[in-house]
């Protein structure tokens, strides 16, 4: 397979209110931080809130202007250029089903709103038969188009917004926790239908959540991201069930299975404290201070993100001992 | 006086809103003894949140109790007045809510709500009340009790925020404790500090505790029992093993089908229960979940099923059950 997206020692900071004038100080929420994700693959992002997962997503389809590092989209490095031709190839679609759509639109011009924009159909007629079209290759149906976001459950906004990001016949999609903030009977009807779009065009996904679960069972390979930082990156079976950094292996045990006897049984690695500010990251390894392995050297250097096995990327000064 | 600590009988509570009656609480019963620990899954919107508050003698507006009786630990809680209930609340009964940010008060400190609590439910005095307010941040596993209780609520993380809040609830040792999605704000790793904590004083205390959630590796690590609602009603109930490993409601069923599994090792199809939400302004007629029923008969649509007793302590209201209670009757009847 080919690679579709190549993201090389990204990084994005946010200007931060300071306390003198001179000493402009910076939050950095994407660090260094490199990945790439092959065509028609979907690569899964998790971590904990504030890790930033979001202005990953948000910086490698440049709705964010990434402070340093290489974006490489199909070959052609797109860091600086006029994101206009590529917006209708990367899309993104979010979290929040009714913040991100407009409630005074009706259903079929939020999604037509992206066909108008590229110019996708010649003429009203056949406009109407690509909304139409789209709204049923989401499980939607035509009467739904005359209707407004209000009107419908969470899952049939969520779809809306899937259909709105399809209507320009995407590459790549980057899903911001797209089935969070649904009931967890909905949660699977959409899971299944990003898999079938997936399979039926060809679809490359950058799959962001925070539920390790849904992540491991969408996606091909998982990375992990601690304050900015990609801490590990493997196959998805491999870092669940063999994973190195131990920010990881606390993640994995710590999440509750679904199952009262394996859940009895489960050897659980229950983190101290809290993650530190992101302002004011620890030196080093910057999961140290949460660390049982942690000794001088990772208070004092960085731990490099180095391919340990073959596919298995991983930043720790211990873990491979 | 009766065996249970909590004995909800055929609780039926209405919201009459603008747009009509919503029935949130549709026959609701649940018994729970001294210890027990419950959790109550269910979508949004099926009345788990009503039914804990109900518990408390809370029933927002414009919400109207149509029928049923709330007994906790011998008080008649649908029967007595707010000055009464204020007695119980905090005393006898404790809740957690999701949002600990909501329920803190940002202009005073942790010490002074903590003690505030005490002072109030307690005959002890300021300083007895710092001593125990101390003990009880101790207690939650929060370190430095001393400095953190001259801090303010946005001082701290929304972990440890929700330690407070924890403390806050013990802080009369209640006999029940309400926990309503406590960790569902927070990030995996503090989510698990938080189960852990509350497991460890379960034992510690012995409380019972009433644990709200949407999410079943919770109630699994978690929960002896669990009701599983649906759109108003208690649609089964059982023990975490017999929910999870022998489920009887189709809407059970549907759920653990449609969760992905971290310990699967191969892909497996999600089998999601189609359809969408009841419409609890416009509940259907009969079983609420005939419309996303995989094996809806006539009856399904036309009346509400009545339980049938899986085992002692599992029963679960589905007309495939009574259809399947009735013909092993008559083949017994026939042999
Ligand atoms: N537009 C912005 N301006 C300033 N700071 C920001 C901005 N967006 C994000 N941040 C900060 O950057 C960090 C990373 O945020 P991000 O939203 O990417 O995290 P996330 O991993 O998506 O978290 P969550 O799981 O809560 O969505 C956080 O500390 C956040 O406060
Ligand atoms: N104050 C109120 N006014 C009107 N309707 C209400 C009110 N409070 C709750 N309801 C309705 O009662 C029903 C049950 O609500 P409840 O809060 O118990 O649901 P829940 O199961 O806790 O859901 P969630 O998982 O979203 O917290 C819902 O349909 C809700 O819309
Ligand atoms: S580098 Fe050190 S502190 Fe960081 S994860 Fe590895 S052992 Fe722990
Ligand atoms: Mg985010
Ligand atoms: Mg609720």
């Amino acid at each position: 397979m080919t690679t579709l997206l190549e993201v090389k020692n990204l990084k994005k900071y946010f200007p931060a209110a300071s306390n003198t004038l001179f000493n402009k100080r910076f939050l950095k929420a994407v660090d260094d931080v490199s990945f790439s994700i092959k065509k028609g693959e979907t690569l899964g992002l998790v971590g904990e809130s504030g890790c930033g997962k979001t202005t990953t997503g948000k910086t490698v389809i440049r709705l964010y202007e990434p402070t340093a590092g290489q974006i490489i989209y199909d070959g052609k490095d797109i860091t600086k250029v006029n994101m206009l031709p590529y917006r209708r190839k990367m899309q993104i679609v979010f979290q929040d089903p009714y913040a991100s759509l407009d409630p005074r639109m009706t259903v079929g011009d939020i999604v037509g709103e992206a066909i108008d924009i590229h110019n996708l159909a010649p003429s009203n007629a056949e406009r109407k038969e690509k909304i139409i079209t789209l709204l049923e290759h989401v499980g939607l149906n035509s009467e739904h188009a005359n209707r407004f976001p209000h009107e419908f459950s969470g899952g049939q906004r969520q779809r809306i917004g899937i259909a709105r990001a399809l209507a320009v016949d995407p590459e790549f999609i980057v899903c911001d926790e797209p089935v969070s903030a649904l009931d967890v009977s909905i949660q699977a009807q959409i899971i299944n239908m990003f898999e079938e779009l997936q399979e039926e065009m060809g679809l490359t996904y950058l799959f962001i959540a925070h539920d390790l679960s849904v992540v491991k069972h969408i996606s091909n390979r998982i990375g992990v991201m601690y304050l900015g930082k990609l801490v590990e990156l493997a196959d998805s079976y491999e870092l669940t069930f063999h994973s190195l950094h131990p920010y990881t292996k606390s993640l994995v045990s710590a999440i509750p299975v679904p199952d009262p006897k394996e859940s009895r049984e489960r050897q659980r690695i229950v983190l101290e404290g809290d993650v530190p500010s992101p302002l004011d990251p620890p030196s080093g390894c910057r999961f140290r201070t949460r660390c049982r392995y942690a000794t001088k050297i990772c208070a004092e250097e960085e731990p490099e993100f180095k391919e340990v096995r073959s596919g298995h990327f991983v930043a720790c000064h211990h873990c491979c001992e | 006086m009766s065996e249970y600590l909590v004995d909800i009988q055929n609780l039926r509570l209405s919201f009459f809103t603008p747009a009509g009656e919503v029935k949130a609480l549709n026959d609701v019963s649940i018994q729970m003894k001294q210890g027990d620990v419950l959790g109550i899954v269910g979508e949004s919107g099926s009345g788990k949140s009503v039914t804990a508050y109900s518990l408390m003698g809370l029933v927002p507006e414009p919400g109207r109790i149509l029928s049923g009786s709330i007994i906790f630990n011998g008080h008649r809680i649908h029967e007595m007045s707010e000055k009464e209930l204020r007695q119980i609340r905090g005393n006898e009964i404790s809740i957690i809510f999701q949002d600990p940010m909501t329920s803190l008060n940002p202009v005073f400190t942790i010490g002074n709500q903590i003690e505030e609590v005490i002072l109030l439910h307690t005959d002890k005095n300021r300083k007895e009340a710092r001593e125990r307010a101390e003990e009880l941040l101790s207690l939650v596993g929060i370190n430095e009790p001393k400095k953190r209780l001259r801090q303010y609520p946005h001082e701290l993380s929304g972990g440890m925020r929700q330690r407070v809040m924890i403390a806050i609830a013990l802080a009369c040792e209640p006999k029940l404790l309400i926990a309503d999605e406590p960790t569902t704000a927070l990030d995996v790793t503090i989510q698990a500090q938080i189960l852990e904590l509350m497991n460890e004083l379960k034992e510690k205390i012995g409380m019972s505790i009433i644990m709200i959630t949407h999410d079943l590796g919770v109630v699994a690590s978690m929960c002896e029992k669990i009701a599983v609602m649906y759109a108003g009603k208690i649609v089964e109930y059982g023990t975490a093993e017999e929910i999870f490993y022998n489920p009887q409601h189709e809407y059970t069923k549907g759920l653990l089908l449609s969760i992905p599994k971290l310990t699967a090792t191969e892909h497996e199809k999600l089998i999601p229960i189609e359809g969408t939400p009841v419409d609890m302004l416009m509940p259907p007629q009969g079983c609420p979940f005939a419309p996303r029923c995989q094996n809806t008969m006539k009856i399904c649509l036309k009346e509400m099923p009545p339980y049938t007793d899986i085992n002692e302590d599992h029963y679960s209201a589905c007309w495939l059950l009574q259809k399947q209670a009735y013909m092993t009757m008559k083949d017994g009847v026939a042999r």
